[in-house]
């Protein structure tokens, strides 16, 4: 007898969706043929691959036309957005052999980050941008960076913590009148942003699956036509010889699905998702003191709110948030299972009072009005509750000097 | 997402002694608000039996670090200091039905307020040796300046050694390139670098038999090489240590679906011909497992 294992999946408030989304049920329906009539490799000679290989040129469009792509041979199916940042920062460096320094900034995703770190290591120099307060960078400061030595920019056009937005768009045009190669990960603007790529100096651009309703283990990376690349994963000639490997059928047929979707709904779902950030700011900002919003108000993703809340531990609030059904994250160290605060956080120099109890709340098109009342309902009771078991709050207030008052005979 | 035990998260939700004492006559803090965790402990000590009639804590921190404190107060109320002084964080783990090796400093961060406490009430000052450096080993926040002390007091030489002394790395595994990192400096300045087995045991009969047993080893690899050969690959001894043989798997059977057939049957061999346990273990190019350098 067949076992029959029924998912429940937990109800409850999901307001996570800079970490994934869920895919869409046209998504899923999308994907369902290729795992079983249509499960044909491609790249064979039969029938059973003939519809295979027009369903990825059909995503392959639809992810052209997302993007904003002059051509569709510019887009490269990969395996996730990390393998799209890898291919894209390793690929300048391989074919631009005499230029040895990159510039990327100090908030970028881990994706960018730790493979920066380990080039350090073998002998690359890393120029990282730092942000303001807001997380703003200065294009002053990036304009003299600009030289012959650099052999790629990559900047992220969205930050997955804050929301804020970089101008890429600007700093692609300054990297190429200095003769510099652009890359952006764009994982979590693609599909909430419009993008234009055909209109714009960016050489190449990474996005995943799993932040649009689509599939995980499926990204892309944008590549210009004319840009000098070097594979990362040789073998066969998928993707014409650029990424080796056989094609993930199912999830590109879905990928496809989820960039026509997000295509068709951005400027509604924007303008929601937008609205209902703004009551949530404002509805929890109003009962809660000592808490403010992170990253650049002007510039954001319509998605993404990040409060800080002084004097609480972000994991203590997401352990009770999950336990009144709201799912939400935080830059909390304890959550990641290290012990300092979020990268993110410190670079724009929020202070440890705060930056420890920073968290993020990232809607989704499916988050309703409702939810938001609730969450914002929630929120303000559990805060006070944490405060009241912490050593730097009495009464009401922050102790009048926490780090006088609380006197440890080390920190 | 953490597995918490039921008893930490019921210790969370709804904590027990979370005040601060009135009238305490004893205090402890341990931690910072920079640190993201922070835990002020107050006892209210009989002056006459030296018995903790009440506690209190106030914690900043995470779910575990809050359970953690909670648990520390239930433990030791009715202790005199002297009975409570013996109470370890792994007392303070095992009355929460144990915590994830990542969250083991919380119990740590326990133990050392109720030191501080009894130092407060007593008098003495109490010092903690806690020199601070990047953090190297997350599961057990061991820093890169401890890491580098032991590694000078005790003329380490390998992980695994490094792990043994200081705990770092004995967990998940992903500090030990940055164990190696320091391992290295500290070598350098010796002229020595990172050495790919434990150091063997001092004494010819030891180094005796592991020659012999590498020789074996390099035996059987011949004996399989030619049938290895006919499907184009190859095999190569990297690192013998005890009951751990890893090999590099070369040209064909690397990657090869192959290759876990291949290496089930050599490890066949090897622990026939031995007559002991062998566990044959691939490492593939530059991606050394267990800080083997290859
Ligand atoms: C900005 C950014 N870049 C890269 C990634 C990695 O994408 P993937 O999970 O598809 O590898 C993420 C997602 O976590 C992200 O937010």
């Amino acid at each position: 007898m067949q076992q029959q294992t029924t998912v429940n999946a937990p109800d409850g408030i999901y307001l996570d969706n800079n970490a994934t989304t869920r895919v869409a049920p046209a998504v899923v329906q999308a994907m369902l043929p290729y795992f079983t009539e249509l499960f044909g490799n491609p790249s064979s000679m039969h029938s059973f691959a003939s519809g295979v290989g027009k369903a990825v040129q059909q995503a392959r469009e639809q992810v052209q036309a997302l993007l904003g792509a002059a051509y569709d041979t510019e887009i490269i199916f990969t395996s996730c957005g990390t393998e799209a940042d890898s291919t894209a920062i390793l690929s300048a460096l391989r074919a631009n052999p005499d230029r040895n320094e990159i510039i990327t900034t100090a908030v970028e995703h881990p994706a960018i980050l730790a493979l920066c770190e380990q080039l350090e290591k073998e002998g690359y120099k890393v120029h990282r941008l730092p942000v303001d307060g807001q997380g703003r960078l200065d294009l002053d400061a990036y304009a003299s960076l600009l030289s012959p030595r650099i052999a790629v920019v990559s900047v992220m056009w969205a930050n997955n913590e804050t929301g804020t937005l970089f101008p890429v768009e600007e700093m692609a045009r300054m990297a190429h009148e200095a003769g510099v190669l652009f890359h952006t990960d764009a994982v979590q603007a693609a599909g909430k942003v419009a993008i234009d790529l055909k209109r714009s100096a960016i050489d190449m651009l990474s996005l995943s699956g799993h932040k649009l309703h689509g599939p995980k283990g499926i990204g892309v990376l944008y590549l210009r036509r004319g840009t000098r690349f070097r594979p990362l994963l040789r073998g066969g000639h998928q993707e014409r010889g650029r990424r080796a490997g056989t094609e993930n059928t199912a999830a590109i047929a879905g990928l496809g699905k989820a960039a026509e979707l997000a295509l068709k709904n951005l400027q509604a779902d924007g303008a929601r998702m937008a609205a209902l950030r703004d009551r949530l700011e404002a509805g929890v900002l109003a009962a809660v003191p000592h808490a403010f919003v992170t990253g650049d108000p002007a510039n954001r993703l319509p998605n993404t709110a990040n409060i800080a809340f002084e004097y609480v531990e972000g994991e203590a609030i997401l352990m009770l948030l999950n336990r009144a059904g709201i799912a939400a994250s935080s830059g909390s160290a304890c959550t990641s299972g290290s012990l300092e605060p979020s990268h993110v956080m410190r670079a724009m120099s929020i202070p440890d009072t705060a930056a420890h109890g920073s968290t993020r709340f990232s809607l989704s098109r499916e988050t309703t009005a409702e939810e938001i009342e609730r969450v914002i309902a929630a929120v303000p009771p559990i805060i006070a509750r944490l405060r009241e078991l912490s050593p730097y709050w009495s009464e009401g207030a922050p102790v009048a000097d926490p780090q006088q008052a609380f006197a440890p005979v080390y920190a | 997402m953490w597995e918490y035990s039921e008893k930490v998260k019921e210790l969370f939700f709804d904590p027990k002694n979370a005040k601060a004492v009135a009238d305490a006559n004893a205090v402890g803090d341990v931690g910072s608000i920079s640190c993201g965790d922070a835990l002020r402990l107050t006892l209210k000590v009989n002056p006459e039996t030296e018995v903790i009639e009440d506690a209190g804590f106030q914690t900043f921190g995470c779910g575990s670090a809050i359970a953690s404190s909670s648990a520390l107060t239930e433990l030791i109320k009715g202790k005199t200091l002297d009975q409570a002084l013996k109470v370890t964080n792994q007392d303070i783990a095992d009355y929460l039905d144990g915590l994830p090796p990542e969250k083991m400093h919380c119990s740590v961060m326990g133990q050392e307020a109720l030191q501080a406490a009894v130092a407060n009430y007593r008098g003495e000052e109490w010092r903690d040796d806690h020199e601070e450096g990047a953090l190297v080993c997350k599961c057990f926040a061991v820093d890169a300046v401890l890491i580098e002390q032991t590694i000078r007091a005790n003329n380490l030489e390998t992980v695994e050694q490094v792990s043994h002394y200081t705990k770092a790395g004995g967990s998940c595994a992903a500090c030990h390139e940055g164990i190696e990192e320091i391992l290295g400096k500290v070598l350098a300045e010796k002229g020595q670098s990172v050495s790919v087995a434990d150091s063997a045991e001092p004494g010819a009969t030891g180094n005796r038999a592991l020659i012999q047993r590498v020789q074996t080893i390099l035996k059987v690899f011949d004996d399989v090489r030619p049938q290895l050969k006919a499907d184009g690959g190859d095999i190569e001894l990297v690192e013998v240590r005890e009951e751990k043989v890893f090999v590099r798997l070369e040209g064909a059977c690397s990657g090869c679906q192959m290759a876990g057939a291949t290496l089930g049957w050599v490890q066949q061999r090897l622990t026939e011909t031995l007559g002991e346990f062998i566990r044959l273990i691939p490492v593939n190019g530059d991606n050394q497992p267990l800080g083997g350098r290859a």
